[in-house]
């Protein structure tokens, strides 16, 4: 007998931006990512209330979003797991050891199920979590309906305790 | 070929109120030489002076950036360059100690020196204009209009080591720097 599989829902892009705004925040700067190219990011380039900013490698980025933090503004850096693992010296550097809250979100490429991302088969997912671990980088995996809830309070605790965030989506958002 | 810090003294008798980014030994002589600017020197990973500046840029819209980068530190974040004329800061002005080595590292060549042409790189990625000096009188003269003008503006000026300046490294990276930049800008 043939089994169909239902895929688990997954959280959606338009509550992922909701979120992001009620954490005031005004600037989105991207590399494109495969996980949130359609859901997150088109709609953001469409959204007169955010301020786009398309750069060519991901640690530019991390600069973008530290500085625009003495000029209190909020950012949000968009990305795939293999930009944050390019930027990982800047992000050392500059959000860890300097204490700036960085806010990332990272779409985790090859990861479509809802399991932790330690435990996916792909080796470049894998390791992304206990890497963040190891620079005592916070972060908050997302991937249900729902999830979208801890956005706002996490970057709210980023700003506040002025320490990076990685917010970590599994699955490409509905 | 300029002495780095003639350059940085003719920078600082017309610069005004505009925020600094300098790099690394130019970021100690500029100390040196202008301690009372909105100074901000924790630049932290190589390469993101240029970021940092355009993050500065975009979020104080009424306030003038200078970035004073390294011509190593620039081909290590090349693509900000496209970054930034897409950007299109109209308040970033974005100059290069270009003195063709690895200062800090030993003084090694970087890659294409005496070959590539920066000011040539900053034009084709779209900044707005790109100036050239080698001669301090030239620059001197030029200045007032290139630090009013709409940018991005880009300028390459050719230097080599001047006189020998302190090296706070515990200044540069500590929390006081940027305390003091958040106190020189107002927030």
């Amino acid at each position: 007998m043939n089994q169909t599989v239902v895929p688990a829902p997954s959280i959606s892009g338009a509550a992922i931006i909701e979120a992001i705004k009620r954490a005031g925040v005004e600037f989105v700067v991207s590399v494109p990512d495969r996980v949130t190219s359609e859901t997150v990011l088109r709609p953001i380039a469409a959204d007169p209330a955010l301020k786009l900013v398309r750069v060519c490698k991901e640690d530019e980025g991390i600069s973008i979003c530290a500085a625009l933090s003495f000029c209190d503004k909020r950012a949000l850096l968009l990305m795939q797991q293999t930009g944050l693992l390019d930027s990982l010296n800047s992000l050392r550097g500059i959000a860890v050891e300097y204490g700036l809250p960085v806010v990332m979100m990272v779409g985790l490429l090859g990861h479509e199920s809802g399991s932790p991302p330690v435990s996916s088969r792909k080796y470049g997912v894998r390791i992304v979590e206990p890497v963040l671990d190891a620079m005592g980088v916070a972060h908050e995996f997302l991937h249900a309906p729902g999830d979208e809830t801890r956005i706002t309070t996490a970057i709210e605790r980023a700003y506040a305790t002025r320490a990076p965030l990685a917010l970590l989506i599994g699955r490409t958002p509905a | 070929m300029m002495k780095r810090d003639e350059c940085l003294k003719v920078i600082a008798k017309h610069h005004r109120d505009e925020i600094v980014v300098p790099v690394y030994q130019a970021a100690f002589e500029w100390l040196a030489i202008k301690p009372e600017a909105a100074n901000f020197i924790s630049v932290g990973a190589m390469g993101q002076a240029s970021s940092l500046a355009l993050g500065l840029a975009l979020g104080l819209p009424n306030r003038r950036v200078i970035v004073l980068d390294g011509d190593g530190s620039l081909l290590m974040n090349l693509g900000s360059l496209v970054t930034i004329a897409n950007a299109a800061p109209a308040n970033l002005l974005h100059f290069v100690c270009e003195n063709g080595t690895y200062e800090a590292n030993g003084g090694h060549p970087i890659p294409g020196k005496g070959k590539v042409n920066f000011a040539g790189l900053a034009r084709a990625a779209g900044y707005q204009a790109a100036h050239e000096f080698s001669d301090l009188a030239a620059l001197d003269a030029a200045l007032p209009a290139i630090l009013r003008a709409t940018g991005p503006v880009f300028v390459d000026l050719k230097v080599e080591r001047g006189a020998v300046y302190p090296e706070d490294f515990a200044y540069m990276h500590g929390a006081a720097a940027r305390e003091n930049f958040k106190a020189a800008i107002g927030k």
